[in-house]
């Protein structure tokens, strides 16, 4: 019953997209969220979502997928619209009543940053959903590995996110058996009120605790016995290579933050 | 109590595969059979398992249990789950409680039951899996060894009074002692107290020492199912399968091919010796 949760929203394609270096991708995508906040024209949002499209396109990710993703902000898009509409002032007003107005401005402006959120999580999904976390995390190490010099354990947050990562599924599959063996028992899970529903998840996290504390004990000793002492020196059987293409990718960016910004 | 099912097939939808693990599965259990029920790891043994006490709903076909097809009822699962107690493998990881006692009280306390009846089945229950009640209910289960956890988590089930228990891969990770004080339980609660019980286990020699049934499955379907002595005969098939003979058997099978007619259908080891020593004198060999 927990089993069809997904973990990140990776999709497995194989696309021009998906093959690209992760740390190009990850250093397009800073770059393309700083000039979209430098951006100050609809016409400059307009070729940001052109280009988002042509993005999409080329990764093979069914476009309904990027649109679901902003299905959690948008409470959060509607807030900032409404706030924007009635409590930016200037310009001329649109419509009053009482003391409540609308002007120009205000809806001018939250338009603007609504758009503005809109194309931040599209862009940022799509790195999420063309790179797999594991490749995500490589890639963060190796961008945070300048850091290592004033002291940032940047293999050690890596490798913590990569086991994280990899017991997910772990964790997910004994918290089945766990709730299975407790209903076993009788427990009910699934009736009562918010507060009976919370005490009822005693007999599965306790357990559950339990078993990642255990998970977590073999875990590090099966890796000190294979002489694993933190990141120095380490190597990795899938090195990260940068090709042509992306370096060519970064160059696109590039001109294209640019136009955004002098468009 | 009977329990039938009746076409049961069941297909994990989660997967991208959709892999079916049980095929089409016409299966009967009477009161008091003690089932042995083998299978490599898996053939659908841990899914059959759970479809017997409502915890997942079969793809389609019917499991019923006296008389009530408990893939329609949506209600009675608590009823059935106390009729039928599961043990689950490594069942010392479900305990949560901070005493032994609240932790065996947990299935019955679920039952509703006065807290009179609760304490009398929580130490009826750890008499029976062999643990102290004054000593036991105050501490911590997280302190025992590991036998004892087990023998706690037992218990929990067995203070619900089933009337089958299933039990799955009790005796794995267990030392020789610990071993044999579950064999002589589940004597115990099979000739005693008329419990019917199903033994999911890949140790032959329990098998063929306590069941009187034994059901061995494959890739979803159930290909033998009989007494011991007829299942354990088909030596090269049970190898095929990848399982493997309780040792006396393999003993006397192979006795058998080197030329000495023992019978195979021995499962005691007093038995055995008596069978190859009369064998060993009629014979040339000495």
């Amino acid at each position: 019953m927990l089993r069809n949760i997904t973990i990140g929203q990776y999709m497995a394609r194989d696309s021009i997209i998906h093959n690209l270096d992760p740390r190009i991708k990850i250093v397009i995508t800073i770059m393309m969220i700083t000039a979209l906040f430098f951006i100050d024209t609809f016409s400059g949002y307009g070729l940001f979502f052109l280009s988002v499209l042509v993005i999409i396109y080329l990764s093979r990710i069914p476009l309904i997928r990027i649109i679901r993703g902003l299905k959690p902000v948008l409470f959060l898009v509607l807030l900032t619209l409404i706030l924007h509409i009635f409590f930016t002032r200037g310009g001329e007003v649109i419509w009053q009543w009482g003391f409540i107005s609308i002007e120009a401005e205000g809806l001018y402006t939250g338009l603007f940053m609504v758009t503005r959120i809109i194309l931040l999580i599209m862009f940022t999904s799509l790195l999420t959903l063309t790179t797999s976390p594991l490749e995500l995390t490589n890639g963060i190490e190796y961008l945070l590995s300048p850091l290592k010099r004033v002291g940032v354990p940047a293999s050690e947050l890596a490798m913590m996110m990569t086991i994280a990562l990899r017991f997910i599924p772990t964790l997910l599959e004994e918290a089945d058996k766990i709730m299975k063996a407790q209903m076993a028992r009788g427990a009910d899970f699934e009736s009562g009120n918010l507060v009976k529903r919370a005490r009822n998840l005693i007999p599965l996290l306790v357990p559950l605790f339990i078993s990642a504390f255990r998970r977590a004990d073999d875990l590090a000793l099966a890796m000190e016995s294979r002489c694993y002492h933190g990141g120095e020196g380490r190597t990795r059987l899938h090195e990260l290579k940068v090709r042509a293409g992306d370096f060519i990718a970064l160059a696109l960016a590039l001109l294209l933050c640019v136009a955004f910004i002098y468009f | 109590m009977l329990i039938e099912l009746k076409n049961v097939s069941h297909i994990y939808a989660d997967d991208f595969q959709g892999t079916e693990a049980l095929k089409n599965i016409n299966l009967k259990i009477r009161d008091h059979e003690f089932i042995g029920l083998v299978g490599h790891t898996g053939s659908g043994k841990s899914t059959l398992v759970q479809l017997l006490n409502g915890l997942i709903k079969p793809s389609s076909g019917s499991v019923i249990i006296d008389g009530v097809n408990i893939t329609e009822e949506k209600t009675g699962l608590l009823g059935i789950r106390r009729k039928i107690g599961l043990v689950f493998q490594y069942p010392e990881h479900q305990l949560f409680e901070e005493t032994v006692f609240g932790d065996v009280a947990f299935g019955p306390r679920n039952l509703g039951l006065s807290e009179e009846e609760v304490e009398v089945r929580v130490r009826e229950s750890l008499e029976l899996v062999g643990l102290d009640y004054e000593e036991f209910k105050d501490r911590s289960p997280f302190n025992l060894s590991g036998g004892q956890q087990r023998k706690v988590a037992i218990a929990g089930v067995l203070a619900m009074k089933p009337e089958v228990l299933i039990l799955d891969e009790p005796s794995a990770g267990l030392d020789p002692q610990g071993r044999q004080q579950l064999i002589s339980l589940l004597e115990y609660l099979y000739n005693k107290k008329g419990m019917t019980i199903i033994l999911v286990s890949h140790r032959m020699e329990e098998i063929a020492h306590l069941a009187n049934r034994v059901i061995v499955m494959s890739e979803g379907e159930i290909i033998f199912d009989d007494n011991p002595a007829k299942v354990f005969s088909e030596v090269e098939r049970i190898r095929e399968l990848g399982l493997d003979l309780p040792e006396i058997t393999e003993i006397l099978w192979r006795l058998n091919r080197k030329g000495l007619k023992v019978r195979t259908d021995i499962f005691s080891l007093a038995e055995a010796v008596e069978e190859i020593s009369r064998e060993l004198r009629g014979s040339e060999i000495c």
